[in-house]
Formats: structure tokens, sequence, C-alpha cells
């Protein structure tokens, strides 16, 4: 379920981050007035045990395939919202950056879709409401069934969401929800399944983990009310100037440039103009894919009011295959130049 | 299990890899982190038909490849491990996408533009945050986090998670080979024991992070990690930033391909 940087824009990636750092903030002021340092290294060595746990393949009766373990909603019933919610957050920094699963830009919508659904809705609106009545197995069952669903379920529209918001992909939203949630929906019954199973072993054979854990000081009263206005207000001001942004450094800047760039060769002298032209027939090693200038500038026009799909005249196509290929071409031999001396440089050394 | 070898493998290759003592090594890891979001956020910026104007972009990655004498082989391997999921969410685009556009002849449908757009995307992205790794490893971006006032209960804590990933894999592969044993012929772990399997490790686990602690304490952890101070930004440091974002800025304002190809081929007059 992890979203990846090419699957998004930059201002559903900035806007995202926003709301993570902001939850994340939020968590960490918290954890500190707690208090109690015996914690950061059991998140440390959780997130580790979490990220260990994912390896192992869980066989699902009667099906013959397996399942794995998120980990929010485990991380949330054994050492509470906050800290579960900090852990997920660096267990996917570290596979981001380690395994390439998601990214970096990804991050914030990554830790949002499993981190933020599972610990701070499904967690304590579900599993804590359920097991507030007291431990037993079937209650510990019930409780991380729902609350591992619904979370999934909501990280899965999440998911859904920031694809469409960022516009990469040509999904419609109604095909895009019906392959997502049920999907998910069977991720998540897994993932009840084991947390359940887990939960329900360490209560039986340490019943002190559980119980502090759910009980204790650490979980406090989470102001839900307080995180999601905060997180609202954070979404709106972040959405707002990063697409100021986006809207003056992309369309803004790119049609001011056109335009200076246009202005300015109107007013080019000859001298300049004809030397230029003189280099151009030179190095056009294909002269025959040379096209009239006036007949791609009406072509360019009429597409570009179709915004982000770029000129598709046949003489520009050509010009930019040719560029592209000689472009990957230079970045390639440089790199390989670089190569080339470096190793010389050893064997002199040596 | 060979899963979790892969995983252990991979790990300790980029932290061999981020000990090297290249040019690129030595640039301070803050400017590294910077220049890395800077880069993605430019790629991720453009519209899902560029491809021409993208291209350019690979000269980074090609670069710190070449200076920081990076094996390419491993770090692409695992961009290529990444890729089935892009290309199970992009090939929906030319499902989706039908209309066409011709190019000297050969009709080429705009979904699949859009699929390579991804692709490529894709590729630059994970690249770029593997060789940001490669090049600084773990302690070395905890460091720029700290710089950027990231609190230092989530940088400790990240360091800790990351410290103990190989211990806790090494564990697990232990328990699935001493399952596996028992239980031939199977494959995953049974639903009688998935409770009691994971169960026990957390058990174990929160024995472990008991013992940390207590080393911890005995070397001094006051519930402050202290860092000692931070490498100075050098001049050269700055100017390492400076110049991939103006090269990164150019590409985004300027198509630099078009306009190789506008010389060569003399569309422009």
């Amino acid at each position: 379920m992890h979203m990846a940087d090419a699957l998004i824009s930059p201002v559903v990636g900035g806007v995202m981050w926003a709301a993570t750092a902001g939850v994340a903030a939020y968590s960490i002021k918290k954890i500190q007035n707690d208090l109690d340092e015996k914690k950061i290294p059991l998140m440390g060595v959780m997130g580790a045990f979490i990220f260990a746990t994912q390896m192992i393949n869980f066989s699902i009766p009667g099906t013959g395939s397996s399942g794995h373990l998120g980990g929010g909603l485990i991380l949330s019933a054994l050492l509470g919202p906050y800290e579960g919610f900090l852990t997920m957050a660096s267990i996917l920094t570290i596979q981001a950056l380690f395994f390439a699963d998601g990214g970096l830009l990804a991050l914030g919508c990554n830790v949002f879709n499993l981190g933020f659904f599972s610990c701070f809705i499904a967690y304590p609106l579900i599993y804590k409401r359920i097991i507030q009545k007291g431990y037993s197995t079937q209650r510990i069952f019930g409780a991380a069934m729902l609350a591992a669903i619904i979370g999934l379920q909501l990280g899965a529209f999440g998911v859904v969401l920031e694809t469409l918001f960022s516009g990469k992909t040509e999904l419609p939203f109604g095909p895009f929800v019906a392959l997502m949630q049920p999907i998910h929906l069977a991720i998540g019954v897994v993932e009840g399944l084991v947390t359940s199973a887990i939960v329900a072993f360490v209560w039986k054979a340490r019943p002190e983990i559980i119980e502090k854990a759910s009980f204790g000081v650490a979980i406090g009263n989470i102001s839900i009310k307080k995180v999601v206005t905060g997180l609202a207000i954070i979404a709106i001001i972040t959405g707002g100037v990063f697409s100021w942004f986006a809207s003056v450094n992309s369309d803004g800047l790119e049609w001011s440039m056109f335009k200076t760039a246009g202005i300015e060769e109107l007013e080019a002298p000859d001298g300049i103009h004809q030397t230029m032209s003189a280099i151009q027939s030179e190095t056009a090693f294909l002269p025959d894919y040379g096209f009239k200038a006036p007949e791609n500038e009406q072509e360019q026009g009429a597409v570009e009011r179709e915004e982000s799909w770029p000129a598709v005249s046949a003489g520009t196509s050509v010009a930019g295959l040719v560029g592209g290929a000689m472009t990957l071409a230079m970045a390639a031999l440089a790199g390989m130049i670089i190569r080339l001396v470096k190793r010389r440089k050893k064997r002199l050394a040596a | 299990m060979s899963n979790i070898i892969n995983s252990l493998y991979n790990i300790r290759l980029l932290d061999d890899l981020a000990r090297k003592e290249t040019a690129i090594h030595k640039i301070h890891p803050l400017m590294k982190l910077l220049t890395t979001v800077v880069y993605l956020t430019v790629v991720v910026s453009f519209g899902k038909y560029e491809i021409g104007s993208l291209l350019p972009l690979f000269f980074y990655p090609v670069m710190v490849f070449a200076l920081a004498e990076l094996p390419v082989k491993p770090i692409l391997l695992r961009v290529l491990f990444v890729a089935p999921l892009i290309i199970g969410i992009g090939i929906l685009n030319p499902l989706f996408d039908h209309q066409v556009f011709y190019l000297g002849g050969i009709t080429i449908s705009r979904g699949w533009v859009a699929f390579f757009s991804i692709f490529i995307k894709c590729g630059l992205t994970v690249t770029a945050a593997m060789l940001l790794i490669a090049t600084t490893g773990m302690d070395g971006l905890a460091a720029a986090l700290r710089m950027l006032k990231i609190p230092r209960l989530f940088v400790l804590q990240l360091l800790l998670t990351y410290r103990y990933i190989s211990v806790l894999m090494e564990e697990v592969a232990r328990i699935l080979r001493a399952y596996s044993l028992r239980a031939p012929e199977q494959k995953g772990v049974h639903r009688n024991a998935w409770g009691s399997l994971a169960g026990q490790l957390i058990l174990r686990t929160f024995d472990r992070a008991q013992r940390v602690y207590e080393a911890m304490c005995l070397r001094g952890f006051t519930g402050e990690y202290n860092t000692g101070g931070y490498e100075r930004i050098r001049v050269w440091d700055l100017a390492y930033l400076a110049g991939w974002v103006s090269f990164f800025a150019i590409t985004k304002i300027y198509n630099i391909p078009m306009f190789i190809g506008s010389l060569l081929t003399g569309v422009v007059k």
C-alpha cells in the first residue's frame, strides 16, 4: 500500500508531509510530557521487531496464499498510539531509504495512510472502546479485527484520494476505489487475525505489558477533535501555499519565460540571429526533419491550450526525440569519462 | 527466508557503501539531503505527459554514481525490484487513456506516454533516495535531521530502530529456520502458531529493550542523546547544493533536449 514518489505531485506530497509532521510533533509533545525515557529504546527495538516480522509469511488457511503484518495497530496496542505513530514513521523512513518502498516525497502520505489511521482513528475509536470492558480472547479478537479492517480501509482510501489529487495517472475514481477497497479488506482481515493472535498470546504470557499499554498514563486521552482540527488547518494553509508556489513556479514562470524569450527573439539583431542559424544549419545532421516554423507555431498554439500535454507537432517531436537521445547519451558519456579518469588516477597512484 | 537474507544484505551493502571516502561522500550530509529533496520535487513536478524535459535529470544520478564510485548494478536491481508495483498502477494509463497522436508515421497512445513518464520518474526518484543513503549513511542523515531541528526523540528512535533491524532480522531468520525444520513442506507459518511464534519474539524484544535501556543508563543516558558537534558546512558544500539546484531549475524552466534537438535538426529557424 506504499505510495511511490512517481505517483504524487509536489502539492499533495507537501500537504501530506505537513500533516504528518503536525501529528508527529503532537505525538512527541505528548510523549515528552510523559517523561518515560524507558520507552525510547522500547520504541526503537519494537520498530525493528515490526520490520523483521513483516518478513514472516503467515499462511492463510484454505487459500494457499499468505499475509503479512502491517504494524500500526499492534504498535498502538503494545506501546500506545503516540509511540506507535512515531515508530511507524521511523519504520517507513527506513523502508523508503533502504528498500525503496515508497519514497521520500511520498513519506508523508505513507506515514499518514499507514500510521495515522490505525494509531489515531482505528485504535482509540474502535480497539480501545471494545477492550475497555476488560480483556478476553474474544474481545481482543473482535477489537483487533474491526480496528485492522477499518484502519486499512481508511488507509486505502487515502491512497486513492492522494493518487487522484496528484493527477499523475488516468485512473478514474470509481474503478480505482473498486479495486483498492476489496483488496485491502482481505489484507485487513489477515492483519486483524495476526494482530489478535499476537496480542492474545502476549496478554496470556505477560498481561502487564498489554494492560500497562492500554490503561497507563501514556495513552491518556487523545483529543481527536484537537488533532483533526489542527490537521485541517495545516492542510488548508500548506495546500494554499504549495499550490500558489506551484502555479508561480511552473505555469506562471514558464509562461513569462516564454514571453520574454519570444520578445528577445524578435528584438535580436540580425547579426547574432544569422550567426546562430548558420551554426544551426551546420550542426543539423538531420536536415530532412526541418519543419517550417509557422506550421509548428499554429499547431503548438492549438495544443498548448490543453495543460501539461506538450507540443506534439511532428517537427518538435522529432527534435524532442533527437534531443532526448542526445541528452541521455551525454549523461552516460559524462559518467563513463569520470569513471575512466578515476580508474586511471587509481592506477597511476598504485 | 531468502527475503530476510536479501534485506540484510541490502542494508549491509548500503552501510558499506556509505563508508567510502569520495568527493561526494565528503560533502556535508545536510547539503546532500537538501539536494535530494529539491531533485525529487523537480522530478515529480513534471506533468504526466512530459518525458523529454525529464531526461536532463538523468545527469544527477549518473554524476553521483560516477563521482561516488558506487556499483551501478546492485542499486539498479533494487530499483527494478520496485518496478512491478509502479508498472501495476501505471499500466492502467494506456487502458484508460486511448487518445493517440502521430510521430513520424507511428501512432502512439497518450496513455503509453504517461506510463513511460511514470516509469522514468519512479526510476529517478527511487535511485535518488538510495544514492542519498549510499553516500551519507544513517548517522550522517541523523545529524542532518538534527540540524533541521527534527526533535531529538524521533531521531534517536530512528537510529535505534535502524541499529536493531539487523539484530531482529537475524533472530526472525533463526526462528523461521527452526520452524521450517519442524514443519517441513509447509508454505508460511500455520495459523495455530501465529500468536506464539511472533508473540515469543515480542516478549524477547521487550526484554531486549529493557537490557538496551539499562546499558544506555550505565553509559550515562538521561533521556538526552549526545551527538557531539556537527560537521561544519564548508563553502564547497554550499557550492554543491547551489550548483545542483540551479541545474534542476534550468531543466525545469527550459526544455533542454528540445533545444539540443532543434539545434541539430534545424527545426526552429
